[in-house]
C-alpha cells in the first residue's frame, strides 16, 4: 500500500485546490458525462483472454481430448509406446513405454514453461485399460532429476513409486506392473521429493480403467468421450499459478471449441491436478450433467452443473446437449477462468443431407 | 614553438591516451574472445527485469510504459489486469533490449476510484506488476490543464511565500536577540525541509529503474546545487564589494540566495505535483490546501529574515517572492506535461542541495565570528531552532 507521506499529501492538496478552482467547470459537465458512459463501453469480443495462439505442433489440446493409449499415433509408431496382448482369461496385457524428459512447453501464447514431462507432453499420455487387465509400464528416466510414476489404484507397495527407494535416477529404468483395478477414472503422477515441484512442473496424467463388459455388452453406454485434466502453471515460481487451463493451454478452447453433436451422449473424464490451489471446479453452461465421483460406480452420484474437485480428485461426467450452439465451460473460480481455464463447446445438429 | 616543446606536448598526449588505447584493445579482446565456457554465461538463464511506470487511464483503456531495466532482451508475452489475461497492443513491439521501452495499451473497463494491478508476463513466465492505487481518468493536456497547474503552483508556492514576505516590517523592528531567534527559526524550518526532501528524493530514487542509478542522480543534484549556489554567493559578494557596498550589513545578497534555494526546492515540489496530477495518482482530491499554505508560509519568512537591517524595497521584495515561489508553477507545468521520475529525483536532489547551502549561509550570518557551537547554544538560537522544527512538525502532522 502506498504510504501517505507529506509529498503525497502535497499532491492531494494541490489537486484539492484545483478541484475547488475548477469545480464549476466540472459540475457543469458531470451530468452529461454520466449519461454517456453506457454508450462509451465498447462491445468488442475477445478483448478478455490471452492474445495470440499457441502452436499446436508438438501438443494439440483438441487432439489430446480424444486420445488414449497413443491412439493419435500412426500404427507403427504407436507400437513403440503401446502394445496389447490378449491373455487366455480374456483380459489383456497392456504394455506402455513411458519416459520422463525435461522440455520447454508453450502454455499460453508466447509464454514458455520449463516443464518436466512424461513422453514430452503435459499432461502425460492418457493410459486406458479394462478392469482386470495386466498393466506393464516400462519407465525410463531421461530427465535431469530422479522421478517415479505413482499410480492411483490397487497395486503392491513395491509398485507404488512413492518412497525414496522407489525413485528412478536419471538414465535408469523401472517396470511398474499391476492389475488394473478398480474401474473408474484415476491418475498417475511423479512422487519424487519435493513432491510439489515434481507435480507442478508437469509430471502427471490420466489413467482410465473401464468396467468389464457385462455379457458382451459394454457396461457404460457408448459415448463421445473426452479427457480433461485441470492443471495450472506457476511460471514465476512464487507458489501461485499464473496460467490455468484444462489440458495445459490457456484459453485454447475459446478459439477451438470442442465440437460435439446435439443428442449424443458426452462422457468427460475429469481430474484435478492443479497444484497450490486446494480445489478446482468445472461449470458447464446451460446444461446439467450426471456425476459419478471417481467413476467407481456406474450409477451417477449427483446431477449438477458445477462440480468441485480437490487436488487428485476426479469424476466421470455424462451429459447430452439438447440445443445447438456454443456452451461455455470453465472453472467456477472466476480467477482461474480468467487466467486461462475457460473454453467453449460447440454443439451441432447431426447432418441429415448425407 | 621549439621542436622540444612540441615533442614534449606530443609525449604528454601519448601518456594521457595510451591507457585509454590499451583499454580499447582490452575491450575488443573481451568481446572477441569472451570465455563463456569458463564463466558459463551461456548456461545461465537470462536475467529479466522490466520497469513499469506512467500508467495513464482513458475511458475503457489503461496504458503504461514498460522499460527493460535488465541486461538481457525481454519478450513481453501476455498482460494480466487484476489476475485476468487481457488483450493489449504495444507501440514498439514486444521484444525489448536493454533500456528499450514500449508503451502498452490495454482496452480494459477499469473502475473509477478502485485499485487495479497490471501484470506483464514475459516469454519465460516471469511477472512484473504495476499497481494503480486509485483509478481516475488521466487529465489531458489543454488550456485548462495549464490554468490548473498555474493555480496549484500559486497556492502551493507563490501565496505562502508572499504571505511570509509580509513579515518584513516586523523583522526590521527586532533586536539582536530577536533577529537571532528569527534566523534560527528559519534554520530549523529549512533543516526540516532538508530532511524531508532527502527522504522523499531517496525514496523516489529507489522507484527509478535501477539502470538509471537514482541515488547517484540525487547525490549529484545535491552536491551540484550546493557548490553552484556557493560560487554564486561568492560572486554576488564580490560584485557588491566591488560596488563598495557594506557586505556585513547587506542582507539582500543572502535573501536572494535563500530565495533561489527555496525556488529550486519549490521547482522540485512543482514537478511532483504536476506528475501526480498528470498520472492521476492523486485521486482523493481534498481541500487541505489551507494546511499546506500554513506549512509553506514559513518559506517566505526564511527569505525576509536576513533583511532586518535593510530598507524596505517593494520591488526587490516582489522579485524575491517570484524567485522563491514561481518555480512551483514552472515545475508543475513540466511535471504535468513531460513526467519522468528521473527528473523528479534530480530536482529533489537539487532542492536538497540548495536548502543545505541556504542553511550554511544563514548560520554564517548569525555567527559572525567566534566558535560556532557556543553561539549556537545561546537561548535565542536554541529556542529559534526548536521553534522552527516544531512548527514544521506540527503543520506537517496536519499535512499527514
Amino acid at each position: 500500500m502506498k504510504r501517505l507521506s507529506r509529498r503525497t499529501w502535497l499532491q492531494v492538496a494541490g489537486l484539492g485546490s484545483f478541484a475547488g478552482g475548477a469545480a464549476k467547470i466540472a459540475s457543469r459537465s458531470a451530468g452529461a458525462q454520466q449519461k454517456a458512459v453506457g454508450d462509451e463501453i465498447p462491445r468488442h469480443p475477445q478483448r478478455m483472454g490471452a492474445i495470440g495462439r499457441v502452436s499446436t505442433e508438438s501438443f494439440d489440446p483438441s487432439l489430446f481430448l480424444r486420445t488414449w493409449n497413443f491412439s493419435d499415433r500412426p500404427e507403427v509408431e504407436r507400437r513403440q509406446f503401446y502394445r496389447e496382448t490378449p491373455r487366455p482369461d480374456g483380459t489383456m496385457l497392456r504394455e506402455y513405454e513411458l519416459f520422463s524428459i525435461d522440455r520447454e512447453i508453450e502454455i499460453a501464447p508466447g509464454v514458455f514453461f520449463p516443464a518436466w514431462t512424461y513422453n514430452g507432453q503435459v499432461p502425460g499420455p492418457t493410459l486406458r485399460a479394462t478392469e482386470g487387465d495386466r498393466v506393464k509400464v516400462n519407465f525410463l528416466n531421461q530427465g535431469s532429476h530422479p522421478h517415479t510414476i505413482h499410480f492411483h489404484g490397487w497395486h503392491p507397495p513395491s509398485m507404488d513409486g512413492s518412497l525414496p527407494e522407489h525413485e528412478v535416477r536419471p538414465g535408469e529404468r523401472f517396470v511398474y506392473e499391476f492389475d488394473a483395478e478398480p474401474f473408474g477414472v484415476h491418475l498417475y503422477h511423479c512422487h519424487a521429493a519435493p513432491l510439489k515441484r515434481h507435480i507442478h512442473k508437469g509430471l502427471y496424467g490420466m489413467f482410465i480403467v473401464d468396467p468389464k463388459d457385462v455379457g458382451g455388452v459394454p457396461a457404460r453406454e457408448p459415448a463421445d468421450e473426452l479427457v480433461m485434466v485441470m492443471n495450472a502453471f506457476d511460471t514465476n515460481f512464487d507458489a501461485e499459478n499464473e496460467v490455468y487451463a484444462v489440458n495445459t493451454v490457456a484459453h485454447h478452447h475459446m478459439h477451438e471449441p470442442i465440437r460435439v453433436k446435439v443428442g449424443q451422449l458426452i462422457r468427460i473424464y475429469l481430474v484435478n491436478l492443479t497444484e497450490f490451489d486446494p480445489i478446482n471446479s468445472l461449470h458447464l453452461h446451460a446444461t446439467f450433467f450426471d456425476v459419478a465421483r471417481t467413476g467407481t460406480r456406474l450409477e451417477p452420484t449427483e446431477t449438477t452443473d458445477t462440480l468441485m474437485l480437490c487436488q487428485g480428485e476426479r469424476a466421470v461426467i455424462e451429459t447430452t446437449f439438447r440445443y445447438s450452439g456454443q456452451f461455455m465451460f470453465h472453472a467456477h473460480q472466476s480467477e482461474f477462468a480468467e487466467l486461462g481455464w475457460m473454453g467453449l463447446f460447440l454443439a451441432e445438429e447431426e447432418r441429415r443431407d448425407t | 614553438m621549439t621542436p622540444e616543446t612540441s615533442n614534449s606536448i606530443g609525449r604528454l598526449w601519448l601518456i594521457a591516451l595510451a591507457p585509454l588505447a590499451l583499454l580499447g584493445v582490452l575491450l575488443v579482446v573481451i568481446v572477441e574472445t569472451w570465455p563463456s565456457d569458463v564463466i558459463g554465461a551461456d548456461a545461465h538463464p537470462s536475467v529479466e527485469k522490466l520497469s513499469l511506470a506512467a500508467a495513464k487511464l482513458r475511458p475503457n483503456e489503461i496504458s503504461l510504459t514498460v522499460l527493460n531495466d535488465g541486461p538481457d532482451p525481454v519478450t513481453i508475452a501476455q498482460v494480466q489486469v487484476d489476475e485476468a489475461y487481457w488483450a493489449f497492443t504495444s507501440d514498439a513491439g514486444t521484444m525489448l533490449n536493454h533500456l528499450q521501452s514500449a508503451r502498452l495499451t490495454i482496452p480494459y473497463p477499469w473502475v473509477e476510484g478502485e485499485k487495479h494491478v497490471v501484470r506483464v508476463v514475459t516469454s519465460t513466465g516471469v511477472t512484473f506488476d504495476h499497481e494503480i492505487a486509485v483509478a481516475v481518468e488521466t487529465p489531458r493536456p489543454n488550456v485548462r490543464y495549464f490554468v490548473a497547474f498555474t493555480l496549484i503552483g500559486t497556492y502551493v508556492g507563490v501565496i505562502p511565500v508572499a504571505l511570509g514576505l509580509l513579515w518584513f516590517p516586523l523583522v526590521g523592528r527586532l533586536g539582536r536577540a530577536g533577529l537571532a531567534f528569527l534566523l534560527s527559526l528559519t534554520v530549523g524550518l529549512l533543516l526540516f525541509l532538508l530532511v524531508d526532501a532527502g527522504q522523499e528524493g531517496l525514496e523516489m530514487a529507489l522507484v527509478v529503474p535501477e539502470s538509471y542509478q537514482g541515488v547517484m542522480l540525487f547525490v549529484f543534484g545535491t552536491v551540484g546545487a550546493y557548490l553552484g549556489l556557493e560560487s554564486l554567493g561568492r560572486w554576488l559578494r564580490m560584485k557588491r564589494q566591488a560596488a563598495g557596498a557594506d557586505v556585513a550589513t547587506s542582507g539582500w545578497a543572502l535573501a536572494l540566495l535563500i530565495a533561489i534555494g527555496i525556488g529550486l526546492h519549490n521547482f522540485g515540489e512543482g514537478l511532483a505535483i504536476g506528475a501526480a496530477f498528470a498520472l492521476g495518482e492523486a485521486g482523493l482530491g481534498t481541500l487541505l490546501i489551507v494546511g499546506f499554505t500554513l506549512h509553506n508560509t514559513t518559506e517566505g519568512l526564511a527569505i525576509v529574515a536576513p533583511l532586518a537591517h535593510d530598507r524596505a524595497r517593494v520591488g526587490e521584495l516582489v522579485r524575491l517572492g517570484v524567485i522563491g515561489g514561481a518555480p512551483t508553477i514552472a515545475g508543475a507545468w513540466l511535471g504535468g506535461l513531460v513526467y519522468s521520475p528521473l527528473w523528479s529525483v534530480l530536482f529533489l536532489g537539487i532542492g536538497a542541495g540548495a536548502i543545505a547551502q541556504v542553511v550554511v549561509q544563514i548560520v554564517r550570518q548569525i555567527v559572525p565570528e567566534g566558535p560556532v557551537l557556543r553561539f549556537m547554544s545561546t537561548a535565542p538560537v536554541l529556542s529559534g531552532l526548536s521553534a522552527g522544527f516544531a512548527i514544521m512538525y506540527a503543520t506537517g502532522m496536519l499535512v499527514g
